[in-house]
């Protein structure tokens, strides 16, 4: 099959490799319809992920048609579904209290240390994401090994068009998360960091939770743009300053919940941001912190800050005193994505939720190298990709 | 060799857990499995299924009630051998053993079953002592047994682990001549 490899920084490849096949009883193999490239791939593509290994092959939002089914595995052949991109088991303590992104279960042991020693424990397997995740073969490929097919994929039903659905493997589910985290009280003004998808997903779901205000803080104004659709009013940080800007907007109060959807690559030149990014080229740190800092400097006293952004490792200069003295409480997690399928799935098709808006690009996988460069490049113009294995290269739209 | 763990210590943690400065020769660790105590103990009372979750076992035969015998892979493509014996059976609680007079690798064990607090299935303690012979091979022998002997003995629990609560063992490989090549 075709699938897209990654082999350093900033160079991916789309080659021919084995397909995969069924290994474990509760297996089942998906030809994927459409995957998306997720902007946490871009964390991949710029190199600061470790345990990644020349020939991965990446991707973690994806969708398609089953085509081969283990003894154990509930689905059936033809079935279109939709995958989380956490590999969870639904069996241990954490599956059983839907908390899917801390299965016990779902990495190989052996793949079990690194995460017990950076972070004290193992989580979730997780496709397409390094070796510390597993070393699943990822989405972005003709066809992909799906473990655990009983307790992750949802079936979609008959006439739905990928793109209204392919978002329920991640960041759907994510932004959602990021809202519900934000414990969101009637009346209350949420803001939020970075409008990329996960952004603009956690600004539609802050409105539905109740929400009175959303102000939503970037750099592109195009994404802004898609941000003020849904209501939100807008901070451009390049304009203005944005704790200034918060509390001018709020009467001095803060935001009472703060959410944090960008994560160990934020940009802007402000004075941590840089130590930042010299420590991370030299190693002394790696994670760029500056959203998280100011989500907390800027939250109401007795607050709530949501993070649904990745981080990998250790921050500096984390603001530990404001945390404190302000009374603030910080929820956070990787998505627990197949507890909250079913009910985002039933969101849209009853039209509550509109997820096709953020498709800005839609290509064949062949031209999936051409992709990343384009949304590592352009993050005003392209707001998501997504990849079709069964597109004609003249489709290309 | 007896009973293994001493109980010289000043603090509630149990002899199992790391200690300030090193110490015990003995490989324990703990693991929670989310089944009942008498599942995981039927599984492993029966010795054949062990090759399944342990690394570098070629085979385990069960010899008679109480007698298994064990062949285990070692570095430069040699094998090792030994026939273990049962020393006590608590049915659902505890299995002890230790190899039998002519061991390669003379080694003794347990594993115990504890029911886990708050109704969490049950606590799997093993603990494992090797004694590799003297000499250069021993030494090698040794290096493959001790190198790492905490992480190879959490490893194989969460093999277990994996095994009872899920019905089979995560593996990322993606074809079965992945799987094959894993396996050896």
């Amino acid at each position: 099959m075709r699938a897209l490899t990654w082999h350093g920084k900033h160079d991916v490849r789309v080659e021919t490799v084995d397909d995969p096949e069924i290994i474990n009883p509760r297996d089942a193999i998906i030809k994927i319809t459409s995957t998306a490239i997720c902007g946490s791939d871009l964390h991949l593509y710029d190199g600061y992920i470790p345990t990644m290994q020349k020939g991965d092959i990446l991707g973690h939002e994806f969708m398609g048609e089953v085509v081969e089914v283990g003894a154990k595995s509930t689905l059936k052949k033809g079935q279109r579904v939709v995958v989380p991109f956490t590999i969870s088991c639904g069996g241990c303590f954490h599956c059983e209290k839907h908390q899917y992104s801390a299965c016990e279960n779902g990495l190989p042991a052996e793949n079990q240390e690194i995460a017990q020693t950076l972070y004290g424990h193992p989580m979730a397997g997780l496709f397409g994401y390094s070796h510390m995740t597993g070393g699943y073969a990822g989405g972005q490929a003709e066809y992909v090994r799906v473990p655990f097919s009983d307790v992750g994929p949802i079936v979609i039903p008959e006439g739905v068009d990928d793109d209204k659905v392919l978002f329920l493997s991640d960041i759907l589910p994510t932004g959602w998360m990021a809202a519900e985290n934000a414990d969101i009280e009637p009346g209350d003004t949420v803001a939020v960091w970075g409008c990329g998808p996960v952004g603009l997903f956690a600004v539609q779901s802050a409105f539905l939770m109740g929400a009175e205000r959303v102000i939503a803080i970037d750099h592109f104004p195009h994404r802004l743009e898609l941000a003020r659709r849904f209501g939100a009013e807008t901070i451009n940080f390049e304009e203005s300053k944005t704790y200034d800007a918060l509390m001018e907007m709020t009467g001095g109060i803060g935001p009472d919940a703060c959410i944090d959807s960008v994560g160990l690559e934020a940009h802007g030149l402000f004075a941590d941001n840089v130590v930042d990014q010299i420590k991370v080229s030299t190693f002394m740190g790696t994670d760029r912190a500056h959203s998280i800092r100011q989500a907390i400097i800027a939250c109401r006293k007795g607050g709530r800050v949501s993070m649904p952004a990745v981080y990998g490792g250790f921050v500096d200069k984390f603001p530990l005193g404001a945390f404190m003295e302000k009374d603030l409480t910080l929820k956070t997690g990787q998505t627990h994505v197949q507890h909250y399928m079913p009910a985002l799935l039933n969101a849209i098709m009853e039209d509550k939720v509109d997820t096709t808006f953020l498709i800005s690009h839609r290509l064949p996988l062949e031209q999936a190298a051409e992709g990343y460069r384009m949304f590592h490049d352009k993050q005003n113009e392209v707001t998501k990709i997504v990849l079709k294995p069964g597109m004609d290269q003249a489709q290309a739209a | 060799m007896g009973d293994i763990l001493t109980a010289d210590q000043q603090d509630d943690a149990p002899a199992t857990a790391a200690k300030q400065g090193g110490g015990s020769d003995a490989t324990a660790k703990t693991v929670t499995i989310n089944r009942p105590r008498q599942d995981i103990y039927d599984f492993w009372s029966d010795f054949s299924n062990l090759a399944q979750v342990m690394d570098n076992v070629v085979s385990i035969e069960t010899m008679d009630h109480r007698r298994s015998h064990w062949t285990v892979r070692a570095p430069g493509g040699s094998i090792v051998e030994w026939t273990s014996l049962v020393t006590e059976d608590r049915p659902g609680e505890l299995i002890a053993w230790m190899s039998e007079e002519g061991a390669d690798v003379p080694n003794s064990g347990r594993i115990e079953f504890r029911d886990a607090p708050g109704g969490r299935g049950t606590w799997v303690t093993a603990t494992i002592l090797y004694d590799p012979p003297a000499g250069i091979i021993g030494k090698v022998i040794a290096k493959m047994f001790q190198r790492e002997p905490h992480i190879q003995a959490r490893r194989d629990l969460r093999r277990l682990k994996q095994l009872m609560e899920t019905g089979e063992i995560a593996t990322a490989a993606r074809t079965k001549a992945q799987y094959e090549e894993e396996q050896n």
